[in-house]
């Protein structure tokens, strides 16, 4: 049996590990490599880092840091973060990673992605969009550089044409919902779903097991990644990094699958 | 002593890091010469069928490693696109295999596949080992294993399959004929169930 996603994201700020709130607001959290070391003990389903400098500063990709996760990371590794080229790709793919995420690339110059996806496959490309409330597109746009720049395209258009370009997962990011940790947007997260049949990775606004478990029993089999859920605890947002273990984790499947 | 064959593509240091854990000395092969000597090699690989093979065919060791898998009957485990280059042939690409397997390497069929999301077939499933093995030692119907593709590998003859995997159909996600071992899953990125998997591949 194929089982729901349940996936820490960590961003990645002046070397060190950040949480936002609203794309703004960076609160250290600590190490990277200590946070992964965390993280391979608690058996996590899966990490994303997201290196939120990289396109911003127009840098690139830290490969001596992507290396070092890589290698330190018992669990599948999704690394974005200023990704421009399919040669950039490549080294990050034989540094370890199993997933690469790319985002303002994927808006600016879409023609990447199959030229990436050629090479190191289809399962391997993640396009992150960052999503903000408009009130223009129906509602939702896309932005990038760190929620920054308005694209105009719609968030459920452009994951379609992604799709058909040949990235292999969506990672759809609430910046609304960022760090607010209120709950996932799930008519955001419905209007891409209905559109393309590539798995979707939901983040921004998880606050609790039981947001995920709203969005998996709306969605079933789908990514529910969260980072203030955790890496901060109590309404003080202490720093402590926490994951779900695996009793909890079937007990959360067992009440939402049964029931729905 | 496992010798790693890095042509460029999959996680060769994760394995390092791993066996370094279980006490297994490991080494790291990116020319023919390094594989003198080997006695057991990992095949590892992320990425499409035809780039593995252009890649592994650039690495100049290909030759060395049929002769020491075909020849002297070296154990070799293949990962992910790695298990499926043991194949004759893939409809992700035009290249041949190495048909160290026989058996070819398809793409699954989406309109079967009971999800919302359908290809790839990405995450944490079940595996189930239908065959007794060695390499599947302490596993059973129970053990999840971290799943990343879209092509799957259709042994053309059934008894070489070890362990299948449910997504739209039952396919073989481990399959081994002598020496020759391949999975699907990933097992140096599958916690506790995957470095009991590579402690059972040393011990073979």
């Amino acid at each position: 049996m194929l089982y729901p996603r349940i996936i820490p994201c960590l961003l990645v700020h002046k070397k060190g590990l950040y949480k936002t709130v609203r794309f703004k607001d960076h609160k250290y959290v600590g190490d990277p490599i200590n946070a992964v070391k965390i993280f391979n003990e608690k058996e996590v389903d899966e990490l994303i880092v997201l290196d939120i400098d990289a396109t911003t500063h127009g840098s690139e990709p830290d490969y001596r840091m992507i290396e070092n996760l890589a290698v330190e990371c018992r669990m599948p590794l999704c690394y974005g973060g200023g990704i421009k080229t399919r040669a950039q790709a490549e080294r990050i793919f034989g540094l370890g990673v199993e997933k690469i995420a790319l985002s303002s690339i994927a808006v600016e110059n879409p023609a990447v992605v199959p030229e990436i996806a050629e090479r190191v496959g289809n399962q391997s490309v993640v396009v992150v969009i960052d999503v903000r409330k408009s009130s223009i597109n129906g509602g939702y746009e896309i932005c990038t550089h760190n929620g920054t720049k308005p694209t105009g395209k719609t968030p459920a258009e452009f994951a379609m044409a992604m799709e058909k370009s040949g990235c292999g997962e969506i990672v759809v990011n609430s910046v609304d919902q960022d760090g607010v940790m209120k709950g996932y947007d799930l008519n955001l997260i419905e209007r891409i779903r209905e559109v393309i049949s590539i798995p979707i990775t939901v983040l921004g606004g998880a606050g609790s097991l039981a947001d995920i478990g709203a969005v998996i029993k709306q969605h079933g089999i789908i990514g529910a990644a969260a980072g203030s859920l955790f890496v901060f605890k109590g309404k003080y947002r202490a720093v402590l990094i926490s994951y779900p273990n695996e009793f909890e984790k079937e007990m959360l499947f067992k009440k939402v699958f049964q029931t729905s | 002593m496992i010798t790693i064959i890095d042509y460029g593509l999959g996680n060769i240091r994760a394995f390092v890091n791993l066996y370094e854990r279980l006490n297994v000395q490991t080494k790291i092969a990116r020319f023919p010469g390094d594989l003198n000597s080997a006695t057991k090699l990992i095949l590892p690989g992320v990425g499409a069928f035809d780039y593995a093979m252009t890649l592994l065919n650039q690495s100049g060791m290909r030759e060395e490693l049929e002769r020491q898998v075909m020849q002297d009957g070296v154990p070799v485990l293949g990962i992910c696109v790695g298990m499926q280059i043991l194949a004759k042939s893939s409809e992700e690409g035009v290249l041949p295999g190495l048909e160290w397997i026989d058996g070819r390497v398809r793409l699954f069929d989406a309109s079967k596949i009971p999800f919302k999301t359908r290809l790839p077939h990405m995450g944490w499933n079940t595996i189930k080992p239908v065959r007794e093995n060695p390499l599947l030692d302490g596993l059973n119907e129970e053990s999840r294993f971290y799943f990343l593709h879209s092509y799957y590998f259709e042994c053309a003859d059934e008894t070489e399959t070890i362990a299948t995997a449910e997504y739209g159909l039952r396919y073989a996600c481990a399959v081994n004929r002598k020496n020759v071992y391949g999975v699907q899953f990933h097992p140096e990125k599958s916690h506790a169930n995957g470095i009991r998997l590579l402690h059972n591949f040393a011990r073979l």
